[in-house]
């Protein structure tokens, strides 16, 4: 559905305003006069999004809204005003910046340096040959080893990745996805060699991969064997890691990729609907699994439609998880997520200003009442950030919990007419949405007919249309424009590659060959079968075979995928 | 002499899977009237060279926002060179540093397009700038 045809929801909604007679006062006395002497800037006011503002929000726009009902109580369902009872009063939202570059030996120095500025969690970045599942020293891996996040082929990469990092005391969450098994049973594999219960882990494998066919377009299997997969991390997850986060499922690449605010809602939602499908199809109990998923949305610039995003989100999965799923445990109706500001929002020019646009950012995302929060750093359309400006964006982080005051109250902004009224409108289209692809048969049917892809598609097109027309303002970019110092620049160079490729030569000497052979075997008949390819997946790390020769197994055995591109 | 429409390859080599500005600049350049090939995701360099010869384009667009546009862009330049295709206009955008900006242009990059570049501009740019099929213009 595109914007044009959602505009009727909203008229359909003024439609049945019902304004008091102090309002319709009001209207004629002074707004009439008002906007005779001066008109006002804009025909029609719309989000980032396109979805229409209107002038003032008064009681009239929650004509059937009842506070009890549809705002309740934080900690309570329906959990519009958050999942906890006293929010950040108890505890802070865990700040976990991104990061991740060149080899684990200069990612690893980066972890310490940000744990020591204070930060409470680690979250890696792997760069693309990694997540595309190839070796360092794979062919395509040429031009791009620890360019846009930590190369990590082995083991021995993740050993050194968390060299000192007691990880039974910090939570990481891992960017990755299609071999997500496969650097989750690394991870598990150095926290084994640290002697850390695996029952004390706590993390997020964001492992998400229906949104990577819609979205981030990193997939290496079909999707049926890519959900498989999933579905076998949930089943190893219960049994043997009770406090980690089995999915991260994600909108924010699906923002990112150009989608509107209400598509972001939708499509990830709905992912999250089919995983759990997947999970009871296997045999699983939705309340043992549903617990361990987690969520990941964008913190864009429209600042109002954003927060009415989050909490509209935990209004839906707890009503989806209470009546579609029937889960009957509370913690399996609480909506958790992580949020990023968005990197698509940055500019190159005028580096500066996207410092006040992630401050912005951050702080919907804390109205919004996030669990924890990645703040973008300013350099960051040029370039993977140096270390200033990470520090730069932890910091904006600490100014918003220690010094703005929002923390102080548990959902500030519940109440506001505006808010409470576009919370309502973000619900009824991503619903709307929902539905959508219920009758296309579920989101695996729907990624096949490239729906959400082509929605996606066409939502970034108008938005960059608008840009160009200069219906959509951006500082530096369209207006104001103005020339700026080059800024400092974090550069990569080749050597990262040529060190990877020497490690791998001397793994490879040093390993077992037979004993890697064997367990690739293992796993490859496994893959063949229905079995949880978890533990075979794990005996392959644990013998040093490297996440291509793993992959490879998988893919010998699944085959891969290609999208038929959409333009 | 009828003129003959401008055609352009829109490329997104390497293992890079963000297409948002692909996509937008390949649209927006078939609504500006011209011939518009788009590649599809993870092209090599060679196949980008191939393609660019079979389709007979006047143009070339690669998207890169991974850093690896450095061993890209060399390898592209450098096969398009042993084609005999210097005549070919091949731009670039995504997520350049500045830095990088003098090699790339050293190695036959005709412009770099920043995030925030209008669709405009670079129809322009392609307007003005296209040399195949035109009278020689160097």
């Amino acid at each position: 559905m595109n914007q044009q045809e959602k505009t009727p929801v909203a008229i359909e909604e003024h439609g049945k305003r019902r304004p008091s007679q102090r309002e319709k006062e009001w209207e004629e006395k002074t707004l009439a006069p008002a906007i005779e002497r001066a008109p006002e800037r804009l025909k029609e006011f719309t989000t980032i999004s396109g979805h229409p503002v209107r002038r003032l929000y008064t009681p009239a726009d929650l004509a059937d809204w009842d506070p009890e009902r549809d705002l309740g109580y934080p900690g309570q369902p329906p959990y519009t005003r958050g999942i906890h009872a006293t929010m950040y009063r108890g505890r802070l939202w865990t700040m976990r910046q991104f990061a991740g570059f060149g080899t684990a030996a200069d990612t690893n120095r980066r972890f310490h340096y940000l744990l020591k500025q204070g930060q409470t969690g680690l979250s890696v970045a792997f760069d693309l040959p990694t997540l595309m599942g190839y070796d360092s020293d794979h062919p395509l891996a040429e031009g791009e080893v620890g360019k846009c996040g930590v190369a990590v082929s082995s083991l021995a990469d993740m050993e050194v990745l968390f060299e000192g990092i007691p990880l039974g005391d910090v939570t990481t969450s891992m960017t990755i996805n299609s071999p997500a098994a496969v650097l989750w049973a690394m991870y598990l594999a150095v926290a084994e060699k640290q002697g850390v219960d695996w029952k004390r882990l706590g993390g997020t494998i964001q492992n998400d991969i229906l949104k990577e066919y819609i979205a981030q377009k990193e997939y290496i299997y079909p999707p049926e064997p890519s959900m498989r997969l999933v579905i076998d991390t949930f089943e190893f997850g219960i049994k043997h890691t009770p406090k980690w986060n089995v999915i991260s499922i994600s909108g924010y690449h699906i923002r990112e990729a150009g989608s509107t605010a209400i598509q972001e809602l939708a499509f990830t939602l709905r992912d999250g609907i089919e995983y759990v499908e997947w999970g009871i199809r296997r045999g699983l109990d939705v309340d043992e699994f549903a617990p361990r998923l987690s969520f990941f949305f964008n913190a864009h610039n429209d600042f109002f439609e954003e927060i009415a995003k989050y909490r509209a989100a935990r209004r839906i999965w707890y009503k989806t998880m209470r009546e579609r799923f029937g889960a009957r445990n509370e913690r399996s109706w609480m909506l958790r997520f992580h949020t990023q500001t968005a990197g698509c929002s940055l500019t190159a020019q005028q580096p500066y200003n996207n410092v006040v646009r992630t401050a912005i950012q951050a702080l919907a995302a804390v109205l919004g009442g996030t669990q924890s929060l990645h703040t973008n750093s300013l350099d960051e359309a040029w370039a993977l950030p140096t270390e200033f400006a990470a520090t730069l964006a932890l910091r904006t982080q600490q100014i918003i919990a220690y010094e703005s005051g929002v923390a102080n109250t548990v959902d500030p902004l519940g109440g506001s007419y505006f808010v409470e009224a576009l919370t309502n409108e973000v619900e009824r289209g991503a619903w709307d949405y929902i539905e959508k692809i219920d009758a296309l048969g579920g989101m695996i049917a729907a990624i096949e007919r490239g729906y959400p892809m082509r929605e996606i598609a066409e939502a970034s097109y108008r938005y960059q249309m608008a840009v160009d027309k200069k219906e959509k303002i951006i500082v530096g970019v369209n207006e104001y424009v103005g020339e700026h110092e080059p800024i400092e620049i974090l550069q990569i160079d080749e050597s990262v590659a040529r060190s990877q490729a020497e490690r791998l030569a001397q793994l490879r000497r040093e390993r077992s060959q037979d004993e890697v052979q064997r367990r690739l075997a293992a796993l490859r008949k496994a893959a063949a079968g229905t079995e949880n390819l978890m533990p075979y997946i794990y005996d392959a790390v644990k013998a040093y075979a490297t996440l291509g020769e793993i992959c490879d197994a998988m893919r010998d055995v699944f085959g891969t995928y290609e999208e038929s591109a959409i333009t | 002499m009828v003129e003959r429409k401008i055609r352009v390859l829109v490329a997104k080599p390497g293992l890079d899977g963000h297409d948002r500005g692909a996509k937008v600049i390949a649209r927006a350049l078939r609504d500006a009237g011209m011939e518009v090939i788009y590649t599809g995701l993870r092209q090599t360099p060679e196949m980008i060279a191939s393609a660019a010869e079979q389709e007979d384009v006047d143009v070339i667009g690669l998207s890169i926002l991974s850093g690896a546009h450095m061993t890209i862009c060399r390898r592209l330049m450098d096969l398009l060179r042993e084609k005999g295709m210097t005549d070919v206009l091949v731009l670039l955008g995504g997520t350049i540093p500045e830095a990088d900006f003098p090699a790339l242009r050293a190695m036959g990059i005709a412009e770099i397009f920043l995030p925030g570049t209008s669709t405009q501009q670079i129809v322009e740019y392609i307007r003005q700038n296209v040399r195949r099929g035109q009278p020689a213009q160097t």
